[in-house]
């Protein structure tokens, strides 16, 4: 029996579904090159079409046909030699639409396997991000900002090289950097390409991240029901009815918070999220009507809390806030936690203030595709360069 | 004398000369079923036809909406039995597979649609005489499936299909098909059951947990992915397994209120007591069968008939039980399957199917005989039995043969 080799890439449903795609493929074709037989699928259960929805692609390799048999006809690997999170925002977990429950970003790596993170954020702040695994695992960043290629653009930023090159350097034993060199001039004929995944395949370290290291929180499971469990003609129970909330410094009841699907949250999805300045707030309830997920809770004094256990991360509700500065989105990568902003603003609302201003002042660039014409133009000579750096 | 004047007139039965598609129609009106749906196409049209002036003499009250084709009305009465609604619903032939979408999705949501399929040979080329693979295209996803002979039948296995269709145990649409002409379009002398007698032996279509309303809510028939599909099919499997024993319970109670006896619901069996040799079929072919048989056995033929009524749920135990009884069976199918096992008609498929497991196998014939509508003749049962005859006597032939067929 020979060696297999499975590489992970999670990506963001449709801003990186092409991008994903041209990683996956590339690796088996320069694994070809070494003749090693392999594969490149997408998760089928994914909804790539969704926009910013956690979703994964896959390549197999093999050293031999027969070997990577096993590794076919599955859904997704039991467990991968590399995770790749094209975007840094996933890696604080995945819900996607194919599964029940949160799936940590390093669940599948086997015991010393490598995550790959493109981000601009110091190793620190990654694994703080990530949940704790049992086992050590390596972290590599390729540095850069959350590339875009997805249905209808392709932002040829040099990402997808990049990482290549990186694998290169990471699991030689998969792909050499020879192969890798002429898959991309294979599939791209372009020799600044060849170039760029060089330099990263140079450039490329890990730190280690033991199992003390990372986020000590237990992601939300659900059980699958047995078929006799389960309530016939495919009819599911409604989430119940909200209720009131409770004042943390008053303990009175009031407002409204609707009951959420415990087991479904969506929150994975986000790659910003809005802070809120309670005391410009005019309680025009703009941002609770026009919120496509219902994610803002009503407070008992009339103000509207962004719940961050339902919030995608839109940016509908900046865009309709009447108020300048009241509703700011925020880079998701600030965060470390899910807690209410507005009990944080009543338990004490000077040092909110001070914690809203500083997120607001450092808050990075965060969009999806660009926010005027010729940003793509900007950015991608910076990211190509900082292949370079 | 008050008390005379107040004397409760005994339910009284009465007899009208009504084709079997009135006959489902009466049956609608005396399960007072709540909304209906139609679209026409013959020869299914008869019911709409026969519900509609129910409805315009003041004899029907339901919501009765003609839709703008087969899709839209196998949909509407779903949603409408989901509601709580007592749903009818009914086509022929290729009308019957324009709604395949809508025929999926029923029983998938537990639905207990009642529908009268008007048996009707599938285009190309367009014929208006009887075939049986309209009804049996649903035959793998969750629809009962019922044959009668007479209009007799269609009107109480209608009522029988409302009961066992809308068992909580059960919930799965039924399809009661009709030939077509034969019965859909032939009056016949038939017993129309009192209301208070169909009252005490229907009772109301109640969905509970499963219905829609504001006051329940839920969600039905989301997204789903591998994680749960094999769960609701074995969910469906099991309703339908269960199905077998409602229909019993509810043959039985039907003889204990009505007084009328159908003995086996699942199939009848036709002078087989003695029988060296017999034929199975569906539906009325029966007729043909039947004086043929008679005719035969005047010649010290002893030759029987099983008629099969319930498809779905098959009945393979008893069935298997029953043919292994006879020396040789011939299958008489008024449908094909081409390509299939032997390039044999459905029945005869799953006949054999049902016997593999059986101690006592005798040899099986399978017949093509009847498309589209094409009368099935006293002399071809005759030459069936011969050949059936011969298959006893060892006499090597071709698994499946055409009868009637001009060559």
């Amino acid at each position: 029996m020979g060696r297999l080799f499975a590489v992970e890439i999670v990506y963001r449903g449709i801003f990186q579904k092409t991008l994903a795609k041209n990683i996956s493929r590339t690796i088996v074709l320069a694994a070809h090159q070494e003749g090693k037989p392999g594969i490149s699928f997408g998760r089928y259960g994914d909804s790539p079409e969704r926009n910013g929805i956690p979703a994964k692609n896959f390549a197999i390799v093999a050293t031999d046909d027969v070997t990577l048999e096993e590794g076919m006809a599955k859904y997704e690997p039991q467990e991968v030699d590399i995770t790749i999170a094209v975007d840094d925002t996933l890696a604080k977990g995945v819900e996607s639409w194919a599964w029940y429950g949160l799936q940590p970003i390093n669940r599948l790596l086997k015991p010393g396997g490598t995550l790959i993170v493109t981000s601009k954020e110091p190793p620190e702040t990654l694994i703080a991000m990530a949940h704790r695994k049992e086992c050590p695992y390596r972290l590599a960043i390729v540095k850069g900002i959350p590339s875009f290629s997805g249905l209808w653009v392709y932002k040829d930023d040099h990402t997808d090289v990049r990482i290549l090159g990186a694998i290169a350097k990471l699991l030689p034993e998969l792909v050499s950097l020879e192969s890798v060199q002429k898959a991309i001039l294979a599939e791209w004929n372009d020799p600044l390409k060849v170039t760029s995944a060089a330099r990263s395949y140079e450039r490329i370290s890990t730190v280690t991240v033991e199992p003390h290291q990372g986020n000590p929180e237990e992601p939300y499971r659900f059980e699958l029901p047995k078929w006799w469990e389960m309530r016939e003609g495919i009819a599911i129970p409604s989430i119940p009815r909200g209720g009131a909330i409770q004042d943390p410094e008053s303990q009175a009841m009031g407002g409204y918070r609707p009951e959420r699907n415990p087991t479904f949250k969506k929150f994975t999805t986000r790659t910003m999220r809005p802070v809120v300045d309670f005391e410009t707030c005019i309680k025009c309830t703009l941002c609770w009507l026009q919120c496509p997920d219902s994610c803002f809770d009503v407070t008992p004094d009339g103000l509207y809390d962004a719940n961050m256990e339902a919030c995608c991360g839109c940016g509908v509700c900046e865009a309709v806030c009447p108020v300048p500065n009241c509703v700011t989105m925020v880079n998701e990568v600030a965060f470390c936690d899910n807690a209410s902003q507005w009990e944080m603003w009543k338990k004490d609302k000077e040092s909110y203030r001070k914690w809203l201003e500083q997120k607001i002042e450092h808050r990075p660039e965060r969009s999806h595709g660009f926010r005027y014409r010729g940003q793509y133009e900007e950015q991608i000579p910076a990211m190509i360069e900082s292949g370079g750096e | 004398m008050a008390q005379m004047g107040a004397a409760i007139e005994q339910p009284v039965e009465h007899t009208a000369l009504i084709t079997g598609s009135e006959a489902i129609a009466v049956a609608c009106k005396l399960a007072d079923v709540d909304v209906i749906t139609a679209y026409p196409i013959r020869p299914y049209d008869t019911v709409m036809q026969y519900v509609a002036k129910l409805v315009a003499n003041g004899e029907l009250d339901c919501e009765y909406i003609v839709a703008e084709s087969e899709h839209s009305q196998f949909e509407i009465v779903k949603h409408a039995s989901a509601v709580g609604a007592r749903v009818f619903c009914g086509s022929s032939g290729v009308g019957w597979m324009y709604a395949f979408e809508a025929l999926t999705v029923t029983p998938a949501l537990r639905i207990p649609m009642v529908a009268m399929v008007g048996n009707r040979a599938l285009d190309d080329p367009g014929a208006f005489g009887v075939e049986h693979n309209d009804a049996l295209a649903v035959r793998d996803l969750g629809w009962q499936l019922v044959w009668v002979d007479t209009a007799q039948e269609a009107l109480d296995t209608a009522l029988i299909a409302y009961r066992v269709a809308e068992d909580r145990r059960v919930f799965l649409p039924c399809a009661i098909s009709c030939d077509g002409a034969f019965l859909t379009h032939s009056q016949a002398l038939v017993k129309i059951p009192p209301q208070e007698t169909v009252d005490a032996f229907l009772p109301r279509y109640n969905r509970g947990d499963l219905l829609l309303h504001p006051d329940n809510p839920i969600t039905v028939a989301p997204q789903a992915n591998e994680d749960w599909l094999m769960e609701i099919r074995r969910q469906n499997a099991a309703a339908m397994e269960r199905a077998h024993d409602v229909i019993l319970e509810a043959y039985a109670q039907f003889e204990r209120i009505f007084g009328r006896r159908y003995g086996n619901p699942f199939f009848e069996e036709y002078e087989t007591a003695d029988a060296d040799v017999v034929l199975v079929g569906m539906g009325t072919l029966s007729t043909p069968v039947k004086v043929a048989i008679r005719q035969m056995r005047k010649e010290g033929k002893r030759v029987g008939f099983v008629r099969v009524r319930w498809f779905r749920p098959f009945a393979a135990v008893e069935l298997a039980r029953t043919l292994g009884r006879f020396a040789a069976v011939g299958i008489v199918d008024r449908d094909f399957s081409f390509g299939s096992p032997y390039l044999s008609g459905v029945l005869a498929t799953e006949v054999r199917a049902a016997m593999y497991p059986a101690v006592r196998r005798p040899p099986l014939l399978s017949f093509i005989c009847g498309l589209g509508g094409r009368e099935v003749t006293v002399p071809d049962v005759r030459r069936m039995t011969d050949l059936v005859y011969q298959a006893a006597d060892g006499k090597q032939q071709a698994s499946t043969q055409w009868i009637g067929l001009r060559e």
